[in-house]
């Protein structure tokens, strides 16, 4: 495959901490390479700011394999960027032509504060999964594994679902900063399989009423979440949540 | 001096009997007894969570943003277990073999048996956990090969394993934060450990987003920090892997083992060019379906499509018609480098090899169009055929389509090898502990149970046994002494000195204000290890490997450029720390490699190689453990545990 460099105009939403008001800053990357990924472009850029005396530009990013969901940019108005099915580290700059002005910002949500420049503060989605996104199972208990057979399009559905990478944006991509595409990927991933069955209820309910206190907006079934999502978390989960919730709700004790 | 602490006894019953003697901590007294565990991937999050399960006060800290993203995620593969599930000969005693035989000899017996005989319950957890392994159309569970075996053990989640099982630790994690049990600290790394009367009591950690030090007491502390192979800069560990937390321990007595031991891995995306930041890894799961061949021809510059059946070389399949394209790693890597070394490599660098799913996308499309008895016609077959192939491998392909701008269903995979796992580390004993009473490393951080190469699927399975299975008891054992140890305060002496250490060094690191960055040197640093302490090795590079890296740590030292402030999320300033302690590691590898006069796993002396250029073992000189002691700068003492094998008969290992 061909490949030339190109010269790219920046505009990066810089903020120095979360009490900063922050701003846009314009920069040139001369020069990238179209074989680099997008972050390795702002590796060269920061590796120049820093030969300069300036402050590099903070941004998350570890596994720059597309699995670990740390990478969280705005690009040019969608989360991750251009490409479908993908995550800022793995986008490439194959994605721009010579001469383009790229924006990047931070995800935008009262429940994701920015932390630094385009690094946000997700914990909010750690303490969603302690409501309620696991099995209670101790170490020690379990049965053998083929003891319990799955039915194999419950299984697949369930692993379609457990693959969100925890991301995020499905709630920057979202006019109402919901986090329903993340909550309903793992009500699905767990309600589905025989292990989940007996916490089904108490799961849907204690995760709904987390999102709602971290600040996470409504869902209006736009689908922006499933457009822009890494890993291809289908909207459907949003409707088996509403369900699930729906019955869990009439069914509750208290 | 090394007591490796193996139970006496036949090895079948060694785990058994530990188990059985082993002291208990009773639950009132669990609930007195703090522990730090320092990362959070698969050793970490299944430790912490398991303990906490137990009743033990627990911390963890990560540096990550959640204890999710540790770079246990993105293992793809799969996960070994001697489950014997296809009844195809496998059992604990075949898996054990595998991984000793694997490992060259040079892993112990009673580790080894340990980690196979509880392979098969973590397996149950995860499943019990709601990990979604792949299922065959009946709802059990499937299977696949992976390199070095001749059984199928491998359980798997698509080519996504690694994330599915540390979504279930993370959970089961999370779970016991809910409960009160455990504490987690994301965005904080451990700078040191705080020892008093000679045991490890806590830890100083910096609070990643305001730079503040922080003290934290623990009764013990778990090193869960995974491996060293961002040494070499560029390898598929990802961008904040690092080696502090191993080699702090270090610093203060802990031994470092078999640091030479590296796994180059052979199946990996070629270099694209100097702004290259990491390689992206392509499964050994692969090899099941894909061939790897070069040319016959040496230079041959024709397209891979033009390039005639009978004019391409699969060399894995010609050199070792047993394994094939199952070779274990360590020997595929090798026989990679040796074909483009010899100048058959393709592609614009010459640095990589094909790796082809032709055959196999014939393969499958055939079996579909038998499968639902139609009478199809090439192209139909085709199409069928990488249907299947995607079902299989799908995230792997768009992966490798996006990097490379390549379509791999239409022409193969460029491939090469890269750095991928360690199998040095902190030394433990059986019990998981260092030499420092109280300090456990447990997972890829330790040394323990791979010897010289790691076989694929195992480390999961590794990093699993250790924190679902093994700590759970081992820990029971120390513990039980310190019940009537009450928590120490955070201001005693100790933790003061140390924390005061730490920050000298973080105000001596930021009042260098020189001239090159911190990514440059780690760079240069990469540039001399994977040239002189990579996949062939010879005492005359090594030396010159480590003149060349002390001078690169005067040179660090005195020239480093960190901008920002200290109090602050500053990620060039942990990045720096990370470095400078990469840099001595590297000296230590080099003088390690230096040391092990044999060629055995990923260790290959260019010096010791038999005629048709295997590695070349000298069981008579080198059948042992090298555990470092640190005795100062740039000066170790070696220590050496033999390895007594009782019951396998080490070999010239052969996959021919």
């Amino acid at each position: 495959m061909e490949h030339k460099n190109i010269n790219v105009k920046l505009k990066v939403w810089r903020q120095k901490n979360s009490n900063d008001k922050g701003s846009f800053e314009t920069y040139d990357a001369k020069n990238i390479s179209q074989e680099m990924s997008f972050l390795e472009m702002f590796d060269v850029l920061n590796e120049e700011l820093i030969g300069e005396g300036k402050d590099p530009i903070a941004f998350d990013h570890d596994c720059r394999e597309g699995i670990c969901g740390m990478c969280s940019m705005y690009i040019n108005g969608r989360p991750h960027g251009p490409w479908e099915a993908n995550t800022t580290c793995q986008l490439h700059m194959r994605a721009f032509n010579e001469g383009d002005t790229i924006v990047v910002e931070p995800w935008r949500a009262n429940s994701f504060p920015v932390i630094k420049d385009l690094m946000v503060d997700r914990t909010a989605f750690d303490r969603i999964i302690q409501a309620g996104g696991y099995i209670s199972v101790n170490t020690g208990n379990a049965v053998d594994a083929n003891a319990l057979p799955v039915d194999k399009a419950k299984a697949d559905a369930a692993f379609a679902a457990a693959a969100c990478i925890g991301c995020g944006a499905c709630v920057a991509a979202c006019k109402n900063s919901s986090a329903m595409l993340f909550v309903s990927a793992k009500v699905a991933h767990l309600n589905q399989l025989p292990q989940g069955e007996p916490e089904k209820n108490t799961r849907v309910l204690n995760m709904v009423a987390q999102m709602d206190k971290e600040g996470f907006g409504a869902c209006t079934n736009t689908g922006a979440c499933e457009a822009v999502c890494p890993k291809e978390i289908s909207l459907t989960n949003i409707a088996r949540l509403n369900a699930e919730y729906a019955v869990a709700s009439l069914s509750a004790t208290k | 001096m090394l007591n490796s602490k193996i139970p006496a006894g036949p090895l079948d019953t060694k785990w058994v009997n530990y188990k059985n003697t082993c002291k208990l901590v009773n639950p009132a007294n669990k609930r007195s007894l703090e522990i730090i565990v320092i990362g959070t991937g698969l050793a970490g999050a299944s430790a912490a969570a398991a303990l906490g399960e137990l009743g033990y006060k627990v911390k963890t800290f990560c540096f990550q943003d959640s204890p999710r993203r540790a770079h246990s995620i993105a293992a793809q593969g799969g996960i070994n277990a001697a489950k014997n599930y296809q009844n195809d000969g496998d059992s604990t005693y075949r898996l054990f073999y595998d991984t000793i035989k694997g490992g060259d000899y040079r892993a112990r017996e009673g580790n080894v048996h340990r980690l196979a005989e509880v392979s098969a319950n973590i397996i149950d957890q995860c499943v019990a956990q709601g990990v979604p392994f792949a299922r065959e159309y009946g709802g059990l569970l499937s299977n696949r090969s992976f390199g070095g075996t001749q059984v199928q053990r491998t359980f798997y989640a698509a080519g996504q394993t690694g994330q599915q099982l540390l979504i279930g630790a993370y959970q089961a994690l999370e779970r016991q934060i809910a409960l009160g049990n455990v504490t987690q600290y994301s965005r904080h790394e451990m700078l040191d450990i705080v020892m008093i009367d000679g045991k490890a009591r806590g830890i100083i950690a910096r609070n990643l987003i305001t730079g503040e030090l922080e003290r934290h007491f623990g009764h013990a502390v778990l090193l869960c920090t995974g491996g060293y192979g961002n040494v070499f800069y560029l390898s598929t560990n990802a961008m904040g892997s690092n080696v502090t937390a191993a080699w702090k321990a270090h610093k203060l007595g802990a031994l470092f083992a078999n640091p030479c031991f590296t796994q180059i891995h052979p199946t990996c995306i070629p270099v694209s060019g100097d702004h290259q930041s990491k390689l992206t890894l392509m499964s050994e799961s692969l090899r099941n379906d894909g061939r790897i061949w070069v040319p016959k021809k040496q230079g041959d510059n024709r397209k891979s499509i033009d390039i005639p059946e009978e004019e391409r070389d699969y060399y894995l399949e010609r050199r070792y018609p047993a394994f094939g394209n199952l070779v274990p790693r360590d020997v595929a890597s090798r026989a990679a480098k040796e074909r483009c070394d010899a100048g058959y490599g393709v592609g614009t660098s010459k640095q990589a090899v094909y790796l082809d799913f032709a055959a196999a996308i014939q393969r499958y499309g055939k079996i579909e169009a038998g499968k639902r008895g139609i009478e199809a016609d090439a192209a139909t077959i085709t199409q069928m055929g990488k249907d299947v192939v995607k079902e299989k491998y799908g995230n792997l392909f768009d992966m490798y389509a996006k990097i490379t701008g390549e379509n791999p269903y239409e022409e193969p995979m460029r491939i090469y090898p890269a750095v991928h796992y360690t199998m040095g580390g902190l030394w433990v004993d059986y019990e998981l502990m260092t030499n420092i009473p109280g300090l456990y490393s447990l997972g890829e951080a330790n040394f323990s149970d791979h010897g010289a190469n790691r076989l694929g699927a195992s480390a999961l399975m590794q990093g699993l046994a250790d924190g679902y299975f093994v700590i759970p008891y081992t820990i029971g054992n120390y513990l039980a002494d310190e019940i009537r140890t009450k928590a120490i305060p955070t201001d005693h002496p100790a933790f003061a000195d140390a924390e005061s250490k730490v920050r000298d060094r973080i105000h001596m690191l930021m009042n260098i204000k020189g001239t090159k960055t911190v990514e440059s040197f780690h760079k240069r640093l990469g540039k001399i290890m994977w040239d002189k302490c990579g996949m062939a090795r010879n005492a005359e590079g090594l030396k010159q490997a480590i003149k060349e890296i002390q001078q690169l740590k005067n040179e660090f030292w005195s020239d480093v450029r960190i901008p920002g402030e200290i109090n602050e999320m500053n990620p060039e300033l942990d990045k720096a720390n990370r470095v400078a302690d990469f840099i001595e590691l590297g000296e230590l590898m080099c003088l390690d490699a230096l040391n092990r006069e044999e060629s055995c796993g990923g260790h290959f002396r260019e010096e010791h190689q038999t005629e048709d250029g295997e590695a070349l073992r000298h069981d008579d000189k080198y059948m042992y453990v090298s555990a470092w002691e640190m005795k100062g700068d740039h000066d170790w003492q070696l220590h050496k545990e033999d390895l007594n094998y009782e019951v396998v008969k080490p070999s010239q290992r052969s996959y021919k």
